[in-house]
């Protein structure tokens, strides 16, 4: 058997069923999206075994040389707590699997977040300031201005009326020139995704069907 | 009281992260080293949870014969047709598990996304609107990067790439850049807030 | 007239929908060739950093993606993993998305023997991993404690080319190829701004936009962003028929229909209003 070419009628069946939605909503959707959600499921937990479990802790927790590292140990049971969420009798013992995700994740990102998407940025704005010719000085103070009037448009301490107001009103006209970029940008992604399943459909799928019927050699 | 535990690890862990950034010697490095290898090990016990809730909610629509649960078998045999071919064959490239990765999980899940094509496009016809200055300068910016990011556009005009990448780099990076730090403010005081167990919303609601 | 506005506005959404298919379908089949211009983008930035890099150097190549958003990210990965194979640069591949460890694997795989660079020697794909920042945090101080084996159960010990690396400060370069959470953004946080190793990368179109702000501050060295960084990629590298090149012409037709779209629906909406008939 052609292993190749079944590969190629598997991709374009699920493809058609999950485009038959544009019509309506159908039963061969239905199915390739079930399929989508249990295969996604199965693929991501065996990687996880292999790509994680296996390597980082089994493997550490019983050496190849031999012995036992007991303090391995204490992860596993952490994430063996993860799964007492399912047990409502000893739930409350996933909040403790809970707390230390959430406590290593908030100390870390308390302190990056901080250093690049705070400070990196503020720094980035002042420095920003050109000294070469109008062009650049006037992009410069766009940006200054921009990133400023923005702020002041988030800041609802204090009411925006007055000059807080005025400057907010200057914040909203930059956030909707970024949005609208954003909104380009999103239409361009779109289309990408499109673009690659009709060429995967029309360059790798329909010839197969000459040659599936013997049509063309 | 059934929280402290909880909030106690939320603390130690969050309090030690913070040191290992400041402090990156002994005894902080070797615990916040440890941590952050742990903390791979206990998020893949949330991938568990993961794959073992959704069996159980595919199983009970199955049991109780729940609307459309004839397709719930089929979420059920994908699930296991996987976990079976990645646990005989391994992943290692060129094996069933891989083969049904590259022919059947690959494009279905670029499918179910390119989808969004038809309805931003159809979207865009019927919600776009030029209704106020601000909305026009919204459109305005954003044909001015749909232009400027496709050959054509420079067919129209050599100096459309050139305002776009001007758009880009000025207008868009002040917006983005407001947002990027009023979101890092939140970020911070929301960690705060978690560290020190004043926000305890995610162990389930406050005691 | 009213009753073309009338209509227009009430335009059954597949009528829109086949309209799309065929702005794509149309320029596919009959070849419809624009040619791609590389400005100054940051795809440029990042084509020249990577040009700038002496033979030999140890880059990173991060696949944290999914297939959800392949057509906009296999390209750059296919494009940059060329690039830095032909420069006689050393790979190592990895992902922060679990689906990412196999497209990465198809992306250095598919190049590797076409010119001449031997798994374990040139490249590896040391597979994913869970943790996002975490895991990014940990590598900054030892890339062994994150990868003990590679993909493919290969203890790092056995895989000559990791011979000397230690951390990511004996990283020459990070790419990360990101749809999203985690990706560039942790990258530039941890590997950039932490341990001072140069962060590039590609992203969906949709994130590109935010991305941005990490250019002007010099945390990135360069940036993909969607098809078209693919496709500038794509170009300087010489592949002039690279999938994100030859997706550029259906690309350029959506987008002028999709803006005939809004235009349509915005001269709909005028004058239904003038009208008094808008809703």
């Amino acid at each position: 058997m052609n292993w190749d070419m079944v590969g190629i009628w598997l991709g374009a069946l699920t493809t058609l069923f999950l485009y038959s939605f544009l019509y309506r909503d159908n039963p061969f959707y239905k199915f390739a999206e079930h399929l989508f959600v249990g295969m996604s499921a199965g693929y991501w937990l065996i990687y996880s075994v292999f790509n994680v479990l296996i390597p980082n802790w089994w493997d550490r927790m019983l050496p190849e040389g031999g012995g036992f590292q007991w303090v391995w140990l204490i992860p596993g049971v952490f994430a063996v707590f993860m799964l007492a969420r399912m047990v409502p009798k000893i739930a409350g013992l996933s909040r403790f699997a809970l707390a230390m995700i959430v406590g290593t994740g908030a100390g870390l990102n308390m302190v990056t977040f901080f250093q690049s998407n705070a400070l990196a940025q503020v720094k980035g704005t002042i420095f920003s300031v050109a000294t070469g010719g109008v062009w650049s000085v006037f992009s410069s103070l766009v940006l200054v201005v921009g990133v400023v009037s923005g702020l002041v448009y988030f800041f609802f301490s204090k009411a925006h009326t007055g000059m807080t107001g005025r400057t907010a009103s200057v914040g909203i006209t930059i956030l909707m020139v970024a949005f609208g970029a954003s909104f380009g940008y999103t239409i361009m992604a779109r289309i990408s995704l499109l673009v690659g399943r009709v060429t995967f459909l029309l360059e790798d799928w329909l010839p197969t069907i000459p040659r599936l019927f013997g049509i063309g050699g | 009281m059934r929280l402290m535990i909880p909030l106690a690890i939320t603390f130690i862990a969050g309090m030690i992260m913070i040191l290992n950034f400041f402090i990156p010697h002994q005894p902080f490095a070797f615990l916040g080293d440890n941590l952050q290898e742990w903390y791979m090990i206990v998020a893949s016990g949330a991938i568990f949870l993961g794959a073992a809730n959704l069996m159980h909610v595919h199983i009970r629509k199955i049991r109780l014969r729940l609307k459309n649960w004839e397709y719930s078998p089929v979420t059920i045999i994908g699930f296991l047709v996987m976990v079976v071919t990645g646990l005989v064959y391994g992943v290692t490239e060129n094996r069933p598990f891989d083969y049904l990765f590259m022919n059947m999980v690959a494009p279905m899940g670029a499918t179910m996304f390119s989808l969004l094509a038809f309805f931003v496009a159809s979207a865009a016809f019927r919600a776009f609107r030029a209704s106020n200055w601000r909305a026009t300068l919204l459109l305005t910016s954003a044909f001015l990067v749909m232009l400027g990011q496709v050959p054509i556009g420079a067919m129209i005009w050599d100096k459309i790439p050139l305002a776009k990448v001007w758009l880009m780099s000025i207008p868009n990076t002040a917006g983005q850049r407001a947002v990027m730090i009023g979101a890092a403010m939140g970020v911070v005081s929301t960690s705060l807030r978690m560290i020190f167990g004043i926000e305890r919303s995610y162990l389930g609601g406050a005691d | 007239m009213a009753g073309i506005y009338d209509k227009l506005s009430n335009l059954d959404r597949r009528i829109i929908f086949i309209l799309i298919a065929l702005a794509v379908i149309i320029p596919i089949t009959t070849d419809l060739v624009i040619p791609n211009i590389v400005g100054q983008e940051p795809s440029r930035d990042l084509f020249e950093f990577v040009d700038s890099l002496p033979e030999g150097s140890i880059v990173i190549v991060s696949f944290d993606y999914d297939p959800s958003t392949m057509p906009e990210l296999q390209p750059m990965a296919e494009a940059i993993v060329r690039h830095l194979f032909r420069d006689g640069h050393r790979i190592i591949g990895m992902a922060l998305w679990p689906q990412g460890a196999s497209l990465g694997q198809d992306a250095m795989s598919a190049f590797a023997d076409s010119l001449g660079r031997a798994q374990y020697v040139d490249w590896v794909n040391m597979g994913y991993k869970t943790g996002g920042a975490v895991t990014i945090a940990r590598l900054g101080t030892s890339m062994r404690a994150v990868f003990p084996t590679d993909r493919d159960n290969v203890p790092w010990d056995d895989i000559p080319m990791l011979r000397g690396v230690n951390n990511l400060e004996d990283i020459d370069l990070v790419i990360s190829l990101s749809a999203g959470d985690p990706g560039i953004i942790h990258w530039v946080m941890m590997a950039k701004d932490r341990y001072g190793t140069p962060v590039g990368g590609g992203c969906t179109a949709v994130s590109a936009p935010q991305l941005y702000t990490y250019l002007q501050t010099d945390q990135m060295v360069g940036l993909l962003g969607g098809l078209k960084g693919a496709a500038d990629y794509e170009t300087l590298v010489g592949l002039l028929e690279g999938e994100a090149t030859k997706g550029m012409s259906p690309q350029s037709v959506a987008h002028i229909v999709i803006m005939l779209f809004i235009v349509i629906g915005n001269v709909t909406y005028f004058m239904q209003k003038k009208k008094g008939g808008a809703r």
